[in-house]
């Protein structure tokens, strides 16, 4: 079927398969491979993205249910250059370690504090509850956040 | 893990969505955030050949005050449900027990009337709807009934409606100043409930449980009990009454029993502590 969707700022139009999960279209349609795959069940938050601002999971949306919608996936959230200040936290409060959860999480992050710019440590915890970190890096993950409402 | 082909067709309305459930049976599954659909098509247990898609019904989503009761599209999102200050003020348990399903980015796409429709005993939302004596509006070919919680779930993941027919609105009593409990009992951030109950203290008690039995069910003997005069201690004993827990590697039936009884007493506790 076909389908266009606005992608980072992009129009992108293709002809699928009614069964294409969002994150496959994105990682291997249009060569968008930092949205990670990582259980694949709506857990992990691995593949986190956002559609229309809001943070959903990829691997549990179809693309065809994106269509006409405005996507923005991690390569996305920089802008002319210039790292989103939420990459420029986490950089700067390393907060990632193997770095694989860190593309769902930051997207998390953005989402969170656009509901909620001042979040307290609890609301993060509790906001970023659908992201895991297998390195189990939360301490540095939500000082990062909470600097960036800063 | 990728679904089995299927046919996809996206409508623009209710009546286009009975049209598409009319024209193809039993064959045809609505998807409206697809958070609980889209899981089992993964994992093949769920193989429609037709998947109508009614994520872009917008007039469904909807949160209105309706006098006696607040109407809730069928399509509202767990996240407007949770952050609704009509409901933070008027139905509490129910905004509450919206914030527990998932975590913010289920809750962006999941909705209501799919979580209800879906009936999965260890969900959330209907219990919360049994507790509190809601209903939901049902459309069909013929017309619109109104079905309420208590004939809503009829068996595992089934739900009484027709093949043709869909839920557009939920609708649930006001219960201002009641008191009101939601015990979720989990190990994980995220998970399913192992046990919940809800409880709504009204004048009349009403009380159900989550993951007690293959649908979500009304706590009736703990209800009985309370409005003969019981302690909630005492009625918190007949918890398990009509249930059949099911058994997982989270606990077996009489840890669930056990549970069950032990969070009805904490649910009566609290809600009797948030009466106004």
């Amino acid at each position: 079927m076909q389908i266009q969707m606005n992608v980072n700022g992009t129009d992108r139009s293709a002809d699928i398969e009614a069964r294409t999960l969002l994150v496959h279209f994105l990682r291997e349609d249009l060569g968008l491979t930092g949205t990670n795959i990582g259980c694949d069940t709506s857990s992990c938050g691995a593949c986190t993205i956002h559609v229309n601002g809001e943070s959903v999971k990829s691997c549990t949306m179809l693309a065809v249910q994106a269509d006409g919608q405005t996507v923005t996936t991690i390569e996305g959230l920089a802008s002319g250059g210039e790292m989103h200040p939420m990459q420029t936290s986490f950089m700067e409060n390393h907060g990632l370690q193997c770095g694989y959860c860190t593309p769902g999480m930051v997207m998390a992050s953005v989402s969170l504090l656009n509901e909620n710019p001042n979040p307290t440590e609890h609301e993060v915890r509790e906001g970023l509850e659908g992201n895991l970190c297998r390195c189990t890096g939360y301490h540095n993950i939500v000082k990062a956040v909470l600097a960036a409402a800063e | 893990m990728i679904p089995s082909s299927f046919d996809y067709v996206a409508v623009d309305s209710a009546d286009a969505a009975i049209g598409a459930l009319t024209e193809h049976g039993d064959e045809a599954k609505l998807m409206a955030g697809g958070h609980s659909l889209i899981p089992l098509m993964k994992f093949r247990l769920a193989n429609p050949t037709v998947v109508i898609d009614i994520g872009r019904v917008n007039d469904l989503s909807y949160i209105r005050d309706a006098g006696d009761h607040v109407a809730i599209g069928a399509l509202t999102r767990h996240m407007a449900v949770e952050t609704s200050d009509l409901l933070k003020a008027d139905v509490p348990l129910l905004a509450h027990c919206a914030s527990q399903v998932g975590d913010p980015s289920v809750r962006h796409r999941g909705t209501i009337g799919g979580s209800l429709a879906h009936a999965d005993a260890a969900s959330d939302l209907p219990a919360a709807l049994l507790a509190l004596g809601g209903s939901v509006m049902v459309k069909g070919p013929n017309g619109e009934r109104e079905v309420k919680a208590d004939d809503l779930f009829v068996g595992f993941l089934e739900n009484s409606l027709a093949d043709d027919e869909m839920i557009t609105e939920v609708r649930v009593p006001k219960a201002t100043g009641a008191g009101w409990s939601y015990q979720k009992f989990n190990r994980r951030a995220q998970d399913w409930a192992i046990v919940g109950v809800a409880a709504v203290l009204n004048g009349s008690a009403g009380v159900s449980l989550v993951n007690m039995a293959s649908t979500p069910l009304r706590a009736a003997g703990v209800e009985e009990a309370l409005a003969s005069g019981a302690s909630h201690a005492d009625a918190a004993q007949r918890a398990a009454d009509g249930g059949s827990p099911p058994e997982d590697l989270n606990g077996d039936a009489e840890y669930r029993t056990h549970l069950a009884k032990v969070l009805v007493q904490r649910a009566l506790t609290e809600a009797e502590s948030r009466k106004s």
